[in-house]
């Protein structure tokens, strides 16, 4: 019995599930660990903005914060009110926290280390598996508002929730142009590493998008109208300022996660953040270049493990920087009013993106 | 590996879709609504198995994450209280049966013609690129017609939910 | 090819799986670990900042979301059909020219009446 789970792990099929299990668990608590220091670093950038200490107590600089609060929200009662709806009040939760641990699949976030390749799942459909599973973090928020039975939860479920479908157009409307641009990679003229990098890949896959802008610069330079729309759909997909409608303290009390408490609540947190840092991920692949970087030849493949390494940790400091601007943001813009950001969403970022596409597809057909 | 999952995400699609309408735990439509989320879900897992990667991902996108979001909607604008056990109507039944077993007529016809197993399966291409490449130039016709279909399907909503409105 | 593609999609089910056992395991370890407190009647108030609760908890929707949630589904549809286009778009031109602009040139057009109508018709005005 043992000798055959260990001769099932040394076939192909066995031995790729292998290497799979330990990317995502690498990939899973690096993601759990930014979504941890990012709450840290949230608080005392504000607090430095505020003129504040923000935590300091618990470590140094406040640094063990993160485990004091985790340990705090298991120990607190875990209270259900008793005019909720039962099933949804527990499911929300989770349902909230699932989608934005999925969407990291396929973001590729470093090159290669021997000849594995640092993605998890290498999907052709790459970035719409993404917005496919975007699309479904809209349930646990209008669920989470549907089971508190309360007023400023349901109003603020269903806000919210119209706020991501709103944006969700802008979003995938935004990033057709890097398509567009990056739709002439010929694979047959690149190097080996690369080859071997985009064995198998067509189509929307993000390993080919990284391996365009490694060759010809940044997508950002190329499409910077497509930047500014998926920055705003970043922020407003992932309810954060300045469009943090379900959370307008002043208006809603705190809106969806009202009657949650205890770890439920934690998880509404930490999907929030968890969402955030894929937000994250995937900007830097689709506009930043992902892990390459035009210098001292981190643009090609990793041929080592050091390099495969130094790549994964120029990936994670890009994410770091955004992240970082995310918060910044937050702590330096007022809210939008609900009609402004509907008003925004259809009216204005919509007509934007579809010129934007119109106008790119133009310049291309003219070049050619 | 491939056939267990199959019957994986097959048992898992009629399951979902079974409490889908006849849910012995709950008659919430809001439930109805969720168990068919997970149905679609199952099937974008069956597609998948099929090599039709590009048709699953729009399944999740689509019907999933948008078509189901107007029905969750919906359930609350019409704020719709736990359905009662209705009386069945002889019309419903025998309209229903009659539905079904043509449906099943057609499905048995053509599995006689072709019998199972004995010829071999058909290579799928069901990327995005080669999609892409057969939508564009063989059916390029249907897909613009698809955007007529979309004008007068905005129209009508607009329509029909700002009628008081000039 | 296709072949390999469908083994990729093994790794996306188990990182399903470690989300819903990580989500779920979550909930149930704060019940086991949690303070078990007392139950006065007041814990038991939807919270409304200290005012007693008035009428439904659930109240009833603005049109306007089912509005929004019907266009979201259409432009949703119009942006699917965006992803097939622009990925060969670049090989399309090569082989044959201006005709894989032309054809979605004149998709968004049609498109593009049926949202000024929306915007006309004040379809995204939520002020009203």
């Amino acid at each position: 019995m043992i000798q055959a789970i260990i001769d099932w792990f040394g076939s192909p099929v066995g031995l790729s599930v292998l290497f799979s299990a330990v990317k995502i668990l690498g990939v899973f608590s690096v993601l759990m660990f930014i979504v941890a220091y990012s709450v840290w670093v949230e608080r005392k950038v504000s607090a430095a903005i505020q003129d504040r200490c923000g935590p300091n107590r618990v470590g140094i600089f406040g640094l063990l914060q993160p485990a004091a609060d985790a340990i705090k929200s298991f120990l607190k009662e875990d209270f259900t009110p008793a005019h909720v709806r039962k099933t949804y009040y527990w499911l929300a939760p989770a349902i909230v926290m699932i989608p934005s641990l999925l969407t990291v699949a396929i973001i590729p976030f470093g090159s290669l280390i021997g000849n594995e390749k640092m993605i998890i799942a290498d999907l052709n459909v790459g970035v719409l598996y993404t917005f496919g599973i975007v699309s479904l973090g809209v349930y646990g928020i209008v669920l989470a508002g549907y089971a508190a039975r309360s007023k400023y939860p349901f109003i603020g479920g269903i806000r919210s929730s119209a706020q991501l479908i709103s944006y969700e157009i802008a979003m995938g409307m935004s990033v057709i142009p890097l398509f567009l641009i990056a739709g002439g990679l010929d694979v047959q003229q690149l190097s080996a590493g690369w080859q071997s990098l985009l064995a198998g890949t067509s189509g929307l896959n993000l390993n080919r998008l990284v391996t365009w802008q490694a060759g010809n610069g940044w997508l950002i330079c190329y499409a910077p109208i497509s930047f500014v729309i998926f920055l705003a759909a970043m922020f407003a997909e992932t309810n954060r300022m300045p469009f943090d409608m379900p959370e307008c303290e002043q208006e809603l009390a705190g809106g969806y996660n009202v009657e949650y408490s205890s770890m439920k609540f934690a998880l509404f947190f930490m999907g929030e953040y968890a969402s955030m840092t894929a937000a994250a991920a995937l900007m830097t692949t689709l506009f930043l270049g992902g892990w390459s970087l035009p210098v001292a030849g981190l643009n090609q493949p990793a041929t080592t493990i050091w390099i495969g390494l130094i790549h994964i940790g120029i990936f994670l400091a890009k994410v770091c920087f955004i992240l970082f601007m995310v918060i910044w943001v937050r702590w330096m813009w007022p809210r939008f009013r609900y009609d402004q950001l509907m008003d925004l969403g259809w009216r204005r970022f919509i007509p934007l993106a579809l010129a934007n596409i119109v106008i790119t597809a133009v310049v291309l057909w003219a070049k050619s | 590996m491939q056939d267990a999952l199959f019957y994986t995400f097959a048992f898992l699609t009629l399951m979902f879709g079974f409490l889908v309408i006849a849910n012995p735990f709950s008659r919430n439509p809001v439930t109805s609504a969720m168990f068919l989320v997970l149905t679609i879900i199952s099937l974008a897992g069956l597609f998948v198995l099929l090599h039709a990667f590009f048709l699953a991902a729009v399944q999740v996108l689509v019907y999933a994450g948008a078509v189901m979001v107007l029905f969750l909607f919906v359930i609350m604008l019409l704020d719709l209280k736990a359905e009662e056990r209705r009386k069945i109507k002889t019309l419903g039944v025998v309209g229903g049966l009659i539905s079904t077993g043509a449906i099943l007529a057609i499905f048995l016809s053509s599995l006689l013609k072709a019998p199972l197993g004995a010829t071999q399966s058909p290579v799928v291409e069901g990327g995005t690129v080669a999609l892409a490449k057969l939508l564009f130039t063989q059916y390029l016709l249907p897909f613009e017609i698809v955007s007529l279909l979309l004008l007068v399907a905005i129209v009508g909503v607009v329509l029909l939910s700002k009628k008081d409105l000039k | 090819m296709e072949e390999a593609q469908l083994m990729q999609y093994l790794p996306v089910l188990m990182l399903g799986a470690l989300a819903v056992v990580f989500s779920f395991g979550m909930l149930v370890m704060s019940v086991v670990l949690g303070q078990k407190g007392k139950r006065p009647p007041v814990k038991d108030i939807p919270y409304e900042c200290g005012m007693i609760p008035v009428g439904e908890g659930s109240t009833r929707l603005s049109l306007k979301f089912y509005l929004v949630a019907m266009l979201f589904i259409l432009f949703d549809i119009e942006v699917v059909f965006l992803y097939p286009w622009a990925v060969i778009y670049r090989e399309m031109l090569k082989e044959s020219g201006g005709a894989i602009l032309g054809a979605m040139l004149s998709f968004l057009g049609i498109l593009l009446v049926g949202y000024l109508y929306a915007v006309k018709k004040r379809a995204f005005d939520w002020k009203s």
